[in-house]
C-alpha cells in the first residue's frame, strides 16, 4: 500500500461502492482508514434485486454482506455536497469536512425523467431505490385524495420498456394495478434484443395482462383536481392516446450521477460520466470513479453491476497495492433476467454488428420462444439473444469467443427437440468465464468444488453448496444468473456426494449417456480422457465404469454409426469393456462353465427347432432346463465349445437370446385369441413382434416383457418391465413391474392403444429409460423415482410435452435398422473366435477345473469349493 | 524357465488370456498402457479358473487391478493381493515381452526370472 493513499473516502454506498470497500479490505487495507458516505438512509443493498422487495417487503433480505472488518466507518444518510481537490477534503450536506488521501466516487446514476408537463405531480415516481419502491407501494395502497376518497388506485403506467421499465411493470402488476408500458422505441428492450426477440417477449408479456404501447412518445401527465396524476397522454404516429394512470413510474433510462465531479472541475464526457483511465483514476491522481458514474477507458458508461464490480476491483487493487493487473478496459454487457416471468438474455455481440458476422435464429411464435446466435466468419460464437427459453444462457455466454462444440443451429434448438445439443457447464472449457460479474472461470469453480469436497467432515457427505463456492470464489454472488451452472458443476464434479458412477467418473450413468450422445463419443478411452480421471493420471477405469460405458456405447451404437454398420459389442476397444458374459456372449456359471440360451421369440418354437436344441444339448453334454421366460437354457458349456455349439444353433436358424446381456431378455406370452377360448387379441404375434423389435437393445439393466391376450393375465405382464394386456379395443400398456426380491406391480400407463400407438409408446419408454436410468437400475425403481411421478412420465411419453418423442423413437429406429445377430457375427470373424480358446498356448487342452458329476439323469458342476 | 505363451499382438489391450505355464493355469494381462501382468488364473474365492476373464482397471493411486468375473473380487495385479481381503492372494508370475513374444516364468521373485536375458529367438508352444 502506498502511504499517500492511506485515508480512503468512498462517496456512494451502492453495490459498486460496497464491492470496492470489500475488495480494499481483502487487499489488506486497514479498515479504520476507510470511510463510506451513503446518501440513502440505510446500509448497502442489492439493487439488482430491488423488485424482490415486493415479495416479502423486507429490506433486510436485500442487504449485502457486512464488511469482513467492522472498523470501516459507514455513514448512511450522509450526502456529500462538495469536493475541494486542492485541500483534498469533502464537505457533507451537513457541513462536515473530511480529509482524504484517496477519494473514490461511486455515486451511480440518477433516473432520467423526461421533462414533460406534470412530471413531478403526486403519483409520479422513479424506480431506483428502496425508498422509491416503498413509496410506490404505499401510494398504490392509499385511497386517492379527491374530496370523496373512495376510489382505490387501480391503474399504472410505466414510461420506458427497457430492462428497468419491465421490472417496474412487474412491480405494478404485483400491486394489483392494471399496468401499461409506454416505450418510445419501436420495440421493448431495444438495447438488448432485436425485433424477433422483442416480438416473442411482447407476446408473452401481453399474455400476462400488461398492455404495451411501443413506438409511443409520452406527451404529458394528466392530473386531477387534487393535482395528482390520473392519466398520461401519449402520441403514437398520428394517434393521441389517453391512458388511465393513478401511478406513473418513470423508467426511461438513467444518467451518470457526475455532479460532484463536474462541480470539482473534473473531466466528464459529453453525455455525462466521469472520465477515468483503465485503473479507474480520474485526471486527479487522488480521485477515482467507479461504476455507473464513470466513463470507462473504452469510452462507455456501464449501467450494469458486473462491469461496476470489475471497476471496483481494478481501483481497489491499484489503491491498496498499486497493482495494475486488474485494469478495466471494457466489459461484456451480457444480461439475463426474468422479466414478468419471461426469461430474456442478451450476451456478447447480440446484434451481430461485428465484421462479417452471420446469425442463426430459432423462432417459435406458438410457444413464444426466440433464440438467436451470432457467429464470426471463422465460426467463433459472438453473442446471442434468448427470449422465453434462456436455460442455457450461462453456458452459451461462456462460449463467446470460442468455437462452439456443436453447430449453432443444434445449440439453438430447445432442449429435448430432436437434434438439439445442450452443452451444459460440464462441456465448457476450463477457461470459459462462468460468472461474468466476478470474472470467475469454470476452472476456478471446479478447483473450489474439489477443495471444498475434500474438506468434508464426513457428517454431511462433503456436500458442496453454491453458497460455499460463492464464499471462496465470489462466483454466483453478483447477478446470480450462473448459480444454475454452478449447481450443475457441483453435481458433475462430485461435490454433491456420491452420485458419480465410480472413482473414474464423477458423472452419473445418465450424464455420461448424454455426453456420449452429444459429443458422438465412440470409445471408452476418449470418454475417460475427456470426462473421466485420465487427465489426472488415472488412465484406466474399473469393472464398474467399463461395462456401464460399454452398455451406453452399445445402446447408442445404431445412432452413432450414422449409416455405417453398427459396431459389434465385441468390436475394437469395446470388447475389453464387457463383463465376461458379454465378452463370450454366454452366462458364466459357478464352475467357470457357461450357459447358452437361444432366442425363442414369444416362447413359440417349432418341433424341428426343439429337436435341434435337444440334439445340441445331448452332443455337448449340456444340462437343459426350461426358463421362466419361456425358453430353454443349456448349462455346462465349456468356453472353447461355445462357437461350436452356436454354429449348430445358427445353422438351424437360431440367434442369440441375449440372456448374458443387460438387454431385452424375453417377451413372454399366453397363447392368445388364436387358441384360447377367452383371448381377445393375438398375444403371441404381438409378443413375437415386440421381441424381434427390441432384441439386442442394450439398457442399464435387463428388460423383461410379457403380453397377455385377455384380462385373465396368464402371461403375468404386470410383473414385467413392460407389460401389455389385450382389451376388446386394443392394448393396455403397463410399465415398471418387477418380480425378484422386491416385487412391484407395473403401473398402467395407457389404455386401449392401437398397435402403432403401443409400439410408439414402448419405443419412447425404453429410450427414455436408457437415457435416464442409473447403472444397473431396473425400470421399476426408475419409474418409482421419476421426477413428477407417473403423471409426468405419461405426459412426456404420450402427450410428448417435452417435445422429444421423435428423438426417443429415433434411438429405437436406429437400433432396429442396425440389428444383427451377435453370435452369427462372431462365427464369421476369426479374431473374435480366438477369444474362446481355453489356453492361449493350448487352445484345445481341457480346463481341469470344469468338471461334472451326474444328477437326476443330467450333469451338475463338480465344485472344489463354494463361495468363501 | 520361461514359457512363451503368445505373441504380444494377440493380447487385447485391457483384457487377459489364460495360458498353461508348467502345467499351471496363468492369467496374462495386457493393460491399456501396454504393461503386462501375470497372476494365477484360479479365483481363490470360488475355485473356478476364471481370473483371465475379468475386467482390468486402475485405482486412483495407480494400482493396476483385475476384478474376478465370478463374484467381482478385485485383485492387485502386481502383488496378487485381494484388495478387500488382504490375507487372500493370487500367485504372481514373472512376465516379459521379448521380440514381440510374451514370456511367463513361475516365480516372480527368483533372480533368474527377474534378471533373465532372453537371448534365443523364441519358438511358440502351440
Amino acid at each position: 500500500m502506498s502511504p499517500s493513499q492511506r485515508t480512503v473516502l468512498v462517496v456512494g454506498h451502492g453495490m459498486v461502492g460496497h464491492r470496492f470497500v470489500s475488495s480494499l479490505l481483502e487487499h489488506g487495507h486497514p479498515a479504520p482508514d476507510v470511510t463510506v458516505f451513503g446518501a440513502e438512509d440505510r446500509p448497502a443493498y442489492d439493487r439488482v434485486r430491488l423488485s424482490s422487495w415486493f415479495e416479502d417487503r423486507d429490506p433486510a433480505s436485500l442487504r449485502l454482506e457486512p464488511y469482513s472488518d467492522g472498523g470501516v466507518e459507514v455513514l448512511s444518510g450522509v450526502a456529500v455536497a462538495g469536493v475541494d481537490r486542492a485541500a483534498r477534503t469533502v464537505t457533507t450536506a451537513d457541513g462536515d469536512v473530511r480529509g482524504y488521501d484517496t477519494l473514490v466516487l461511486a455515486t451511480g446514476s440518477r433516473p432520467f425523467v423526461p421533462p414533460v408537463e406534470n412530471h413531478q405531480a403526486p403519483g409520479c415516481f422513479v424506480y431506483r431505490t428502496l425508498d422509491d419502491v416503498e413509496a410506490i407501494a404505499a401510494y398504490a395502497a392509499e385511497p386517492d385524495r379527491t374530496p370523496t376518497p373512495t376510489r382505490a388506485r387501480t391503474t399504472g403506467v410505466v414510461v420506458g420498456g427497457g430492462l428497468l421499465g419491465l421490472e417496474a411493470a412487474k412491480a405494478l402488476t404485483s400491486l394489483g394495478l392494471k399496468t401499461t408500458v409506454v416505450e418510445f422505441a419501436p420495440r421493448l428492450m431495444p438495447l438488448q434484443v432485436d425485433d424477433g426477440g422483442a416480438a416473442a417477449l411482447q407476446a408473452r408479456i401481453a399474455e400476462l395482462g400488461v398492455t404495451l404501447h411501443t413506438g409511443t412518445r409520452l406527451d404529458k401527465v394528466v392530473v386531477g383536481e387534487d393535482g395528482a396524476a390520473t392519466a398520461v397522454q401519449a402520441v403514437r404516429g398520428d394517434d393521441v392516446l389517453a391512458i388511465e394512470a393513478d401511478l406513473v413510474v418513470f423508467a426511461a433510462g438513467v444518467r451518470p450521477e457526475d455532479s460532484l465531479a463536474r462541480a470539482a472541475g473534473l473531466d466528464v464526457g459529453e453525455r455525462g460520466g466521469i472520465v477515468v483511465d483503465s485503473l479507474c483514476r480520474t485526471e486527479d491522481r487522488h480521485i477515482y470513479a467507479i461504476g455507473e458514474c464513470a466513463l470507462a477507458a473504452d469510452g462507455r458508461v456501464y449501467g450494469l453491476v458486473a462491469p461496476g464490480y470489475q471497476m471496483a476491483e481494478a481501483a481497489a487493487a491499484h489503491i491498496a497495492k498499486e497493482a495494475e493487473d486488474r485494469a478495466f478496459t471494457g466489459a461484456d454487457t451480457s444480461t439475463k433476467l426474468k422479466l414478468l416471468g419471461v426469461e430474456v438474455a442478451s450476451f456478447g455481440d447480440a446484434f451481430g454488428v461485428g465484421d462479417g458476422a452471420t446469425s442463426a435464429t430459432y423462432s417459435d411464435s406458438r410457444r413464444r420462444v426466440y433464440r438467436k446466435l451470432t457467429i464470426a466468419p471463422d465460426g467463433r460464437l459472438l453473442g446471442g439473444i434468448l427470449v422465453g427459453d434462456a436455460e442455457d444462457y450461462g453456458t452459451l455466454r461462456a462460449l463467446v469467443g470460442e468455437q462452439p462444440p456443436a453447430a449453432p443451429e443444434a445449440l439453438l434448438l430447445p432442449a429435448g427437440t430432436a437434434g438439439a445439443v445442450s452443452i451444459g457447464p460440464c462441456g465448457l472449457p476450463d477457461s470459459a468465464v462462468l460468472c461474468s460479474c466476478h470474472n470467475v472461470t469454470k476452472g476456478a469453480i471446479c478447483t473450489a468444488i474439489h477443495d471444498l469436497a475434500g474438506q468434508g467432515d464426513g457428517q454431511d457427505d462433503g456436500e458442496v453448496t453454491p453458497k460455499q463456492i460463492g464464499g471462496c470464489t465470489k462466483a454466483g454472488t453478483g447477478c446470480g444468473s450462473c448459480v444454475t451452472s454452478i449447481k450443475a458443476l457441483i453435481k458433475a464434479e462430485g461435490g454433491g456426494g456420491s452420485s458419480g458412477l465410480c472413482e473414474h467418473f464423477s458423472q452419473t450413468r445418465s450424464e455420461l449417456y448424454t455426453i456420449v450422445r452429444r459429443d458422438h463419443i465412440t470409445g471408452y478411452a476418449e470418454l475417460l480422457a475427456k470426462h473421466g480421471t485420465a487427465a489426472k493420471g488415472v488412465t484406466d477405469g474399473c469393472d464398474v465404469c467399463k461395462p456401464a460405458v460399454g452398455s451406453i456405447l452399445a445402446s447408442l451404437g445404431g445412432l452413432l454409426a450414422e449409416g455405417e454398420a453398427k459396431p459389434h459389442v465385441l468390436d475394437g476397444g469395446q470388447a475389453a469393456l464387457q463383463d465376461t458374459n458379454d465378452h463370450v456372449l454366454a452366462n458364466l456359471q459357478r464352475n467357470g462353465s457357461y450357459s447358452v440360451v437361444p432366442r425363442i421369440p414369444g416362447g413359440e418354437i417349432t418341433p424341428d427347432k426343439l429337436i435341434v436344441i435337444g440334439e445340441v444339448a445331448r452332443d455337448f453334454g449340456l444340462y437343459t432346463k426350461i426358463t421362466g421366460g419361456q425358453r430353454i437354457d443349456m448349462f455346462g458349456a465349456r468356453m472353447a465349445d461355445l462357437p461350436k455349439i452356436w454354429q449348430r444353433l445358427v445353422d438351424a436358424g437360431f440367434e442369440s437370446g441375449h440372456a448374458y446381456g443387460k438387454a431385452l431378455r424375453t417377451v413372454k406370452s399366453c397363447v392368445g385369441s388364436t387358441w384360447c377360448r377367452y383371448g381377445v387379441q393375438d398375444s403371441v404375434k404381438m409378443a413375437i413382434d415386440l421381441e424381434l423389435r427390441y432384441r439386442g437393445l442394450r439398457a442399464p439393466h435387463k428388460i423383461k416383457m410379457a403380453v397377455s391376450g385377455c384380462a385373465r393375465e396368464c402371461a403375468e405382464a404386470q410383473s414385467k418391465d413392460v407389460g401389455v394386456i389385450a382389451t376388446e379395443r386394443g392394448w393396455n400398456l403397463y410399465v415398471g413391474g418387477n418380480g425378484g426380491a422386491r416385487p412391484r406391480h407395473a403401473d398402467l400407463l395407457a389404455t386401449d392403444l392401437d398397435e402403432a400407438a403401443l409400439i410408439r409408446t414402448i419405443d419412447r419408454f425404453l429410450a427414455l429409460y436408457i437415457a435416464q436410468a442409473d447403472r444397473l437400475e431396473r425400470t421399476a425403481t426408475w419409474v418409482e423415482r421419476y421426477e413428477g411421478g407417473l403423471d409426468r412420465l405419461r405426459s412426456v411419453l404420450i402427450d410428448d410435452v417435452e417435445d422429444r418423442g421423435a428423438e426417443l423413437e429415433g434411438l429405437i429406429t436406429a437400433h432396429v435398422e442396425a440389428y444383427t445377430d451377435e453370435w452369427r457375427a462372431v462365427l464369421e470373424d476369426p479374431v473374435k473366435l480366438a477369444r474362446f480358446a481355453t489356453f492361449v498356448n493350448a487352445p484345445q487342452a481341457p480346463d481341469p477345473t470344469v468338471a461334472f458329476v451326474p444328477e437326476r439323469g443330467q450333469i451338475k458342476p463338480l465344485l472344489t469349493l463354494g463361495r468363501r | 524357465m520361461w514359457t512363451a505363451v503368445c505373441k504380444y499382438s494377440q493380447l487385447e489391450p485391457g483384457r487377459g488370456v489364460a495360458a498353461l505355464v508348467e502345467g499351471e493355469a496363468v492369467a496374462v494381462f495386457r493393460l491399456r498402457d501396454g504393461s503386462l501382468y501375470a497372476v494365477g488364473n484360479l479365483d481363490p474365492f470360488c475355485g473356478a479358473s476364471v481370473i483371465s476373464r475379468g475386467i482390468t482397471g486402475m485405482r486412483g493411486d495407480g494400482t493396476a487391478t483385475v476384478a474376478s468375473p465370478m463374484y467381482k473380487d478385485v485383485f492387485d495385479l502386481a502383488t496378487g493381493v485381494a484388495l478387500d481381503a488382504p490375507d487372500v492372494r493370487l500367485p504372481v508370475f514373472a512376465v516379459r515381452r521379448h521380440r514381440g513374444v510374451v514370456w511367463v516364468a513361475p516365480d516372480v521373485t527368483s533372480q533368474t526370472a527377474a534378471g533373465a536375458e532372453l537371448l534365443t529367438e523364441p519358438t511358440l508352444v502351440t
